[in-house]
C-alpha cells in the first residue's frame, strides 16, 4: 500500500474510527461458545449486566467466532483505551499472554486460566469441589444407587468436574454406581440439547435416578429428560432450579458473574490487582443453590451433609482431586 | 447457454462481478433492516480488511487457509468427485505437522523441519481420504457420505489423541506442547517489515499455498495424470473406454484432494498456533468447497476467491467489533448470501448476458 492511498483511506475513514471518543469503558471478549449460551458466558454478561446498572457506564463487548480472533479483540479494544479488559475461558489465554506486554497501562483478567503477566488478574475455579457437592448430594438422594453424569464435549476442564461427582458420590455410598457420558468431541456438543435428552434418557432406562448435567446448552435436554421421566436433574454454572420445579435437585454455580463484576468494580474505584485469584466453595466462587423450587428436595440429612462437606473442604480437611494438576482421576 | 458463448472476460470478470454485486446488495438490505447504515458498513469492512497493514495480513492468513481447503476440493472436482471431507483431512493432517514439529523443533531450524511439515500434513490427510476414496473406487459407496462421515470420526480420533495422549500435562485445553523454534514458520512481518503486517499471523506458508496452486495447475493441465483426472470428470463412461482405469484416478484424485487440505494446518499449526490444538480447522474444510466453486476449480480463480473470502472473515471480525448491533451471526449471513450468489445462484444472471452479448458477437462473425 502507497502513502496516496494511506492517506485516501485515513481521510475517508477518518469519521469512522473518531467515533468512540468515550474512553476508559471497561471491556469483555466472549468466547466462542457465544454470549447466550444458558451457561459460561451467560454468566459472565450477567456480571456486566449487574455492574451496568449499577455504575451507569457501558461495556464495550465483542464474541470470538474463532479463537485466532483473541489477539485481534483484546489489543482493539486495549487500544482504544478500554480499560479493563476481560477475557472469557481458557482459550483465550495465548492470546492475552501475547497482549498484555503490550498495553502495561491497560488492566486486564481472565476467567478460567492463569497468565502470568504484572497487569493481568486471572480467575480460576475449583470446580470440582462444587462437583463433589453435587456428587454427595446425588448419591444421598438416588433410591436405585445409580447416579447418572452427561458431559459436553470431552475436555479437560469437564473430566474434573466428573472427577469430583464421583468421589463425592462415592464420599457418602461406596457402592453406588455412576453412569458417565459425554455429549461429543467438538464445541457442538455443548449446544445439542436433544442428544443430550437421549442420553440422559438411555441412563435413565440403565436405572439412574439422579442426572447432573455438565454441558452447557446440551445440558437443557438433559434436565427436560430428567423431569419428563419423574427423577431428578442437578444443574450447573448458573441457577436452573426454576426450569423445572421440584424435578432439579439443585444446581452448582460457579460464579463467573462475580469474577467480571469484580474485575470490573476493582478497576473503577482504583484497587485493581493482578495476580491469581482461585475460587472454591470456601470463598464463594463455587456454591450449591436451596431455594424454594427444591427446598422440597433437599432433606434435612442432606443439608447437614453437604454443609458439613463444605465447611470440611473449605478448611482443607478434603481435598478433592484435580485432574488437570494431579493427574488421572483415581476413581 | 455454455460458457463458450462468452467472451472470456464477461465469463470470468463480469459474472462473478455481478453475482457479489447481487450478494453486496441483499446484505446491505439486512442492514438497512437492523437500523444501521450499509455504506458505512461496507467502509469497514472494505477497510478493514485491506485498509491497513495488519488487516490485510489477517486477510491473507485466513486466505492461505481457503487456498488449500479450497484447491483440495477443486482437484476432486476435476474428476467428478465431490470431497467434503477437506474438515477431518485438514484436522488429521495438523496431526502430521505436530509429529514433525515435536520431534525436531528442539534440533534444527525451521527450515530443516518445514520440508517434514509439509510432507506429513500431506500424508496423513491423504491417508484420511484413502478409505473413502477407496469405497467409492471399489464399492461405489460415495464420498460425499463417506468423506463427511469421516469428519466426525477425524473429531473424534484428534479429541482421543489430544486428551489421552498428546494433551501438555496441567493444560486446562486440549493441546500439545508450544513448538520452540524449529517448530515455527517465520511470519511475514518478519521477512518484509516494510509492509507493516504488525501482528498478523500471515506467514511463510502464504508462499507454499501460492506454490501448491502452481503445481496443481501444472498437475490438471500439464500432464497425463491430469489429462486423465479431466477426462474421468468430463465422462467416466468415455473415460473408461478410453482404456483409463477407473479405481486409479479415484483413489489418486482424492489422495492429492486430500493431501492438499491436511497442508492447511501447516498454516494454522506451524504457521500461527505452535501447538496442535482441538478443532483448530472451524470450517475452513466446508469454506473451501464455496472458494472452489465460486473459483471455477481453477487455481487463479481460487486465490482471488480465497481472498474475498478472507476479507470477508476479516473484514466481518472488524465489522462486529465496529459495529456491536452486527452480531458475528449477522456476518455469517452476510457470508451465506455471498456464497448463495456465487455458488448456488452462479447462472442467475447469465441467460440475460448471453443475450446482452449475442447480437453484437453475432455481428463480429458476420463482419469477419
Amino acid at each position: 500500500m502507497n502513502r496516496f492511498s494511506k492517506i485516501v483511506f485515513s481521510a475517508v475513514f477518518a469519521t469512522v474510527l473518531a467515533a468512540p471518543a468515550v474512553m476508559a469503558d471497561p471491556a469483555i471478549v466472549y468466547s466462542v461458545g457465544g454470549k447466550f449460551d444458558g451457561s459460561f458466558n451467560e454468566s459472565a454478561y450477567s456480571g456486566v449486566k449487574r455492574f451496568e446498572e449499577a455504575t451507569d457506564k457501558t461495556v464495550r463487548e465483542f464474541t470470538l467466532e474463532r479463537d485466532a480472533q483473541s489477539l485481534q479483540a483484546l489489543r482493539n479494544f486495549a487500544s482504544r483505551g478500554n480499560t479493563p479488559v476481560v477475557a472469557i475461558g481458557f482459550n483465550q489465554a495465548n492470546a492475552l499472554g501475547q497482549a498484555a506486554p503490550e498495553f502495561p497501562e491497560t488492566d486486564f483478567a481472565i476467567i478460567d486460566m492463569v497468565v502470568d503477566k504484572p497487569n493481568v488478574r486471572s480467575y480460576v475455579f475449583k470446580e470440582q469441589e462444587g462437583a463433589y457437592i453435587a456428587g454427595l448430594l446425588a448419591a444421598m438422594a438416588s433410591k436405585s444407587g445409580t447416579i447418572g453424569f452427561v458431559g459436553g464435549m470431552d475436555i479437560p476442564i469437564i473430566q474434573r468436574f466428573l472427577c469430583g461427582y464421583k468421589l463425592g458420590a462415592l464420599s457418602v455410598n461406596p457402592d453406588i454406581e455412576i453412569l458417565s457420558n459425554m455429549t461429543g468431541d467438538t464445541p457442538a456438543a455443548f449446544a445439542d440439547p436433544v442428544r443430550g435428552g437421549e442420553i440422559a434418557t438411555s441412563q435413565i432406562k440403565r436405572g439412574a435416578d439422579v442426572i447432573i448435567q455438565a454441558a452447557g446448552g446440551t445440558g437443557l435436554g438433559v434436565l427436560q429428560a430428567a423431569a419428563d421421566a419423574g427423577i431428578l436433574g442437578i444443574g450447573t454454572d448458573s441457577n436452573q432450579n426454576g426450569l423445572h420445579p421440584g424435578k432439579v435437585l439443585t444446581s452448582i454455580r460457579k460464579r463467573v458473574d462475580n469474577a467480571v463484576y469484580d474485575s470490573f468494580q476493582s478497576a473503577q474505584n482504583g484497587s485493581f490487582e493482578p495476580g491469581i485469584q482461585v475460587l472454591g466453595l470456601a470463598d464463594g466462587g463455587m456454591d450449591w443453590v436451596l431455594d424454594a423450587n427444591n427446598k422440597m428436595l433437599v432433606t434435612e440429612d442432606m443439608k447437614t451433609a453437604a454443609d458439613a462437606a463444605v465447611s470440611r473442604i473449605s478448611d482443607g480437611t478434603i481435598k478433592v482431586h484435580d485432574v488437570i494438576t494431579e493427574g488421572a482421576c483415581p476413581v | 447457454m455454455s460458457a463458450g458463448q462468452l467472451p472470456r472476460w464477461v465469463d470470468l470478470g463480469l459474472i462473478p462481478f455481478l453475482n457479489l454485486a447481487a450478494a453486496f446488495l441483499v446484505s446491505g438490505l439486512v442492514v438497512v433492516l437492523i437500523g444501521e447504515n450499509p455504506l458505512e458498513a461496507v467502509k469497514i469492512l472494505v477497510w478493514g480488511s485491506l485498509g491497513y497493514g495488519e488487516g490485510i495480513g489477517f486477510t491473507l492468513f485466513y486466505a492461505t487457509n481457503f487456498i488449500f481447503t479450497g484447491l483440495a476440493v477443486a482437484v476432486a472436482f476435476q474428476a467428478g468427485l465431490f470431497n467434503i471431507g477437506g474438515e477431518g483431512q485438514a484436522y488429521v493432517g495438523g496431526l502430521g505437522v505436530a509429529f514433525a514439529c515435536l520431534a525436531l523443533d528442539h534440533y534444527v531450524p525451521w527450515y530443516v523441519t518445514l520440508p517434514f511439515a509439509i510432507l506429513g500434513s500431506a500424508l496423513m490427510g491423504a491417508a484420511w481420504a484413502f478409505i473413502p476414496a477407496w469405497l467409492q473406487a471399489t464399492r461405489g459407496s460415495h464420498v460425499v457420505i463417506t468423506t463427511i462421515m469421516f469428519n466426525f470420526i477425524a473429531a473424534s480420533f484428534m479429541g482421543y489423541l489430544l486428551i489421552n495422549v498428546m494433551k501438555k500435562p496441567g493444560s486446562m485445553q486440549s493441546e500439545t506442547r508450544t513448538f520452540e523454534d524449529g517448530g515455527r514458520l517465520p511470519f511475514l512481518n518478519d521477512i518484509f517489515p516494510s509492509f507493516g503486517f504488525g501482528y498478523a499471523p500471515v506467514n511463510l506458508s502464504f508462499f507454499v499455498a501460492l506454490a501448491a496452486c502452481v503445481l496443481v495447475w501444472l498437475l490438471i493441465w500439464r500432464t497425463k495424470l491430469g489429462y486423465e483426472i479431466r477426462a474421468f470428470g468430463q465422462n467416466a463412461t468415455a473415460a473408461v473406454y478410453a482404456g483409463m482405469p477407473p479405481v486409479r484416478i479415484i483413489v489418486v484424485t482424492m489422495l492429492i484432494s486430500g493431501g492438499l487440505a491436511g497442508m492447511m494446518a501447516i498454516n494454522e499449526i506451524m504457521g500461527s498456533q505452535h501447538r496442535l490444538l482441538s478443532d483448530f480447522v472451524t470450517g475452513y474444510g466446508f469454506v473451501g468447497i464455496a472458494v472452489a466453486l465460486m473459483g471455477r476449480a481453477h487455481p487463479v480463480g481460487i486465490v482471488f476467491a480465497a481472498i474475498l473470502f478472507g476479507m470477508l472473515y476479516q473484514g466481518g471480525a472488524e465489522l462486529s467489533f465496529e459495529m456491536p448491533s452486527i452480531t458475528r451471526d449477522m456476518i455469517i449471513v452476510i457470508q451465506a448470501l455471498v456464497i448463495l450468489f456465487a455458488g448456488a445462484l452462479e447462472h442467475m444472471f447469465r441467460p440475460t448476458i448471453v443475450r446482452l452479448f449475442t447480437p453484437s458477437r453475432a455481428l463480429e462473425t458476420k463482419e469477419a
